[in-house]
């Protein structure tokens, strides 16, 4: 304990804390980016997924094999498996772009899923009265089914939410100079793993937290009926 | 020419056949009952009236004009004419009574917004909810929201306008109170098809009865040969039993 304490000023140095507030920022651009990648395109898949036009056949096969491989593997194997693609076609070698592609590519089938369960969440009666009624689906969509399906798709989305932002530890996995990452090398660099791993502890928290309060209050928002 | 012209009309809900080699014409002004056992295919009857269960064999003409079910701007046109009130109401959740009453003639039909407000309200006047306008679906009892259904399907100023059990949830008050406003908009001469278990209300209010089992339309008549003298013995049975249940 006496050692920790006297490890806090070294510890908190400038430039300490320019490296942990930078790796929080990678951290916080991995999670935020793949969730509103993944909330509008995964959207975009449940939404046309749905649709019934013939033409669209082959595009509704394309998201659900996307979707049903995604969910399955473990993201540290889609993020090595990405790593190692772009390496070998050498699009790029910079470690952020390919965590951050990997992280909107998971992101996107993990939400799609949500929204599309939500969708279907809504009786088949509030579809017949709009299509009865000359509804397109898109007007269904937005007037009807959306308004009602916030509710069931919230919670779970921003669960996941919050649960990304721990899963993008793995991109350190690859060399990603994100929150873990972060801490690896202060404790290899001898502070204690307590102090190194507590901090970034606190610094998740502060990452999660206003996030979960921002969920709870967009379910007030959109998921009463009452609008 | 009949209004609505169905020849031949056979239908599946994936392998079950629901409608069987249907034909039935209803004229302008026309008010047709259907009445059968639960599964006889009344209400898939009115479903595919207004496409909402796409016949597989047969046509249907409109006006005159023979309807394409697969051609989307066919089925507008269909929908714009006909209004259906389902048997669960399927109000709009998320909406209060007048929104629910209000969203398809404004943004669908796009008609003006201060008119069909108007027309929205003076409906559900007549149906006695004027005091209910900013209330949600949840809110109101069944027999409340069948009311605002109907309302609804009104607002549309459809020619036609199908029933679907529509008394089933209703306490014996406001079943007189629905019936009523049914009666009047028979006297002002709209066609409607009506399904119905309440035999003395079909009765008096039918140009027609159609006696429909397992799919099949058994019989066509008038109201009164339907229940006093039917020609087949399907319809004679069901008949006389739910009568006896009365």
């Amino acid at each position: 304990m006496e050692r920790l304490i006297e490890e806090i000023p070294n510890f908190f140095t400038i430039w300490n804390v320019i490296f942990l507030a930078k790796a929080m920022g990678v951290t916080f651009l991995l999670t935020a980016i793949g969730c509103l990648v993944g909330f509008s395109v995964g959207g975009l898949l449940a939404i046309f997924r749905k649709t019934k036009s013939f033409y669209l056949l082959p595009l509704r096969i394309f998201i659900i094999i996307y979707t049903e491989i995604f969910r399955r593997v473990p993201f540290l194997v889609s993020l090595l498996l990405f790593f190692y693609v772009f390496q070998i076609i050498k699009i790029s070698d910079d470690l952020f772009l390919i965590a951050t592609i990997t992280v909107c590519i998971i992101a996107t089938a993990y939400i799609g899923e949500i929204i599309r369960s939500g969708i279907e969440s809504i009786n088949q009666t509030q579809w017949d009265a709009a299509t009865a009624m000359n509804f397109t689906y898109y007007q269904t969509l937005r007037e009807v089914i959306f308004p009602q399906a916030w509710k069931v798709i919230l919670p779970p989305a921003f669960g996941f939410f919050i649960m990304f932002i721990k899963d993008t530890a793995l991109a350190s996995q690859i060399g990603v100079m994100e929150l873990t990452f972060a801490a690896k090398i202060l404790n290899n660099k001898g502070f204690s793993p307590l102090l190194s791993f507590g901090t970034i502890l606190i610094l998740y928290f502060i990452l999660s937290f206003p996030l979960d309060r921002f969920g709870k209050y967009m379910e007030k928002k959109l998921a009463s009926n009452r609008n | 020419m009949p209004q609505i012209e169905i020849k031949s009309i056979n239908a599946f809900y994936e392998k079950l056949h629901v409608l069987k080699n249907i034909k039935l014409s209803v004229s302008k002004g026309e008010i047709v009952s259907l009445i059968g056992p639960s599964g006889s295919g009344k209400s898939s009857l009115l479903k595919m009236l207004v496409g909402l269960l796409i016949p597989k064999s047969g046509k249907m003409y409109l006006n005159g004009n023979l309807v394409n079910f697969k051609n989307q701007s066919d089925l507008r046109t269909v929908r714009e004419q006909i209004a259906i009130v389902f048997q669960q109401y399927n109000l709009f959740q998320n909406m209060n009574v007048l929104k629910n009453v209000c969203i398809a003639p404004t943004k669908i039909q796009k008609r003006n917004p201060k008119e069909v407000n108007e027309q929205a309200i003076t409906l559900l006047e007549k149906v006695g909810l004027k005091d209910k306008l900013k209330s949600y679906p949840d809110e109101l009892s069944g027999g409340q929201q069948q009311r605002v259904a109907i309302a609804r399907a009104l607002c549309l100023n459809p020619q036609i306008l199908l029933l679907d059990e529509i008394t089933s949830a209703l306490d014996p008050e406001l079943v007189k109170e629905v019936l009523d406003s049914i009666r009047l908009l028979a006297s002002e001469g709209m066609t409607m098809l009506i399904v119905s278990h309440e035999m003395s209300f079909v009765k008096e209010v039918s140009s027609r009865v159609v006696f429909m089992d397992e799919g099949s339309i058994i019989e066509i008549n008038n109201p009164k040969n339907i229940f006093e003298k039917p020609k087949e013995k399907r319809t004679l049975d069901f008949v006389s039993k739910i009568l006896k249940e009365k």
